[in-house]
């Protein structure tokens, strides 16, 4: 294999992530060809001279800032939160229901429930006017009239003409 | 039991605070060590280390287990110092050409160079740490991106699979950029490099 195609599968053989066929392939071209062979050893080389970079701890205060940071942040709670973690709404609001339930059994719609003596009373009173509709509505000669005339546009037009 | 940064995150997400000290207490340092080398200031890395964790926090409500934590916390860390590196970079055109002549200090802040201040036995200091400068400065002259994937591959040990996610490219394309990150290092260390090959 070309050693162009072989470079770029060196770090990976260099860190062992190469698949068994891929490191096999690596290994029977660097027995073969020792510029490449160099090339994973200087490779190799800086490798280790990254690794004498000394690691440095974060300062004391470091903890303490977050932890400020994170103080100062906003509490952000959804629209049903508040009323989830609050007892005291969710009593105001139980007792809201129940004042609402009496007042609606208490003043029931519609009119007020009679007792059967003032029906009967009040129907009495009643029955002139319903007698009087009777008669009214069966009276020979008010049928005997002719309907009432109704005015149409043609009369109407002529009238204007005249 | 230790629990895993999944499990940990996800009680987070419930309300546990404990869980949020405890993943602080498991990524303070490779976090802070991480950036350090991205940024080369240590204030800067502590102060960008903060804000990782702090949007880690703010991201509790809405935090799915839909990838590793890992991958998750640096590619934070890395969206984080690649900004911060640009503004920096944009900083320094802005300066005055008056300004003294600087140098980089141990930790990596730039200051003043001041005859006067030097120490007696700065040169003994020098001697010892000339191979770290020397690889500090390898590593500062890399590609912003070639620098993130080294530091992930090499002191983190992410998969390749995790640094692509965090760098947003393809696991080829990572490879690709770890050899010439690889490469670029080779030529910037060649007298350590031949040494090391020489033993």
């Amino acid at each position: 294999m070309r050693c162009e195609k072989m470079e770029s599968r060196f770090l990976g053989y260099l860190d062992g992530r190469l698949k068994e066929s891929e490191r096999l392939e690596v290994e029977k071209h660097l027995a073969n060809c020792s510029p490449c062979r160099l090339r994973v050893n200087e490779f190799r080389a800086v490798s280790g001279l990254l690794d004498e970079l000394p690691v440095i701890e974060p300062s004391e205060a470091f903890n303490a800032r977050v932890h400020a940071l994170v103080v100062a942040e906003p509490v952000k709670q959804s629209w049903w939160a508040w009323l989830h973690f609050s007892p005291r709404i969710a009593l105001v609001a139980s007792m809201l229901l129940i004042a609402a339930l009496w007042m609606g059994y208490e003043r029931p719609v519609g009119p007020p429930p009679m007792d059967m003596a003032q029906a009967d009373a009040q129907m009495m009173q009643d029955l002139p006017v319903l007698e009087d509709h009777d008669v009214l509505t069966n009276f020979e000669p008010l049928k005997e009239l002719p309907p009432p005339v109704q005015q149409t546009d043609d009369d109407s037009d002529s009238q204007q003409h005249m | 039991m230790v629990r895993t940064d999944v499990q940990l995150m996800l009680d987070v997400k419930s309300g546990d605070e404990a869980s949020f000290a405890l993943l602080l207490h498991r990524y303070r340092t490779p976090l802070v060590n991480f950036l350090y080398r991205m940024v080369r200031n240590r204030e800067q890395a502590e102060d960008l280390a903060q804000e990782v964790f702090l949007r880690v926090y703010r991201a509790r409500a809405d935090y799915v287990p839909s990838a590793k934590f890992t991958t998750w916390l640096f590619r934070i860390a890395t969206n984080l110092a690649l900004n911060s590196i640009r503004d920096n970079r944009y900083q320094k055109l802005e300066d005055s050409i008056d300004s003294p002549a600087r140098i980089d200090s141990e930790d990596g802040d730039d200051r003043p160079l001041d005859v006067a201040e030097q120490h007696p036995n700065i040169e003994q200091h020098l001697v010892e740490d000339v191979r770290v400068k020397m690889i500090r400065h390898a590593i500062d002259k890399l590609p912003e991106k070639q620098r993130a994937a080294v530091l992930l591959h090499k002191y983190e040990e992410l998969d390749y699979a995790e640094i692509a996610k965090i760098l947003n490219c393809s696991e080829s394309a990572l490879k690709s950029l770890l050899f010439r990150a690889y490469e670029a290092l080779r030529v910037e260390l060649a007298p350590l490099v031949a040494h090391q090959v020489r033993q």
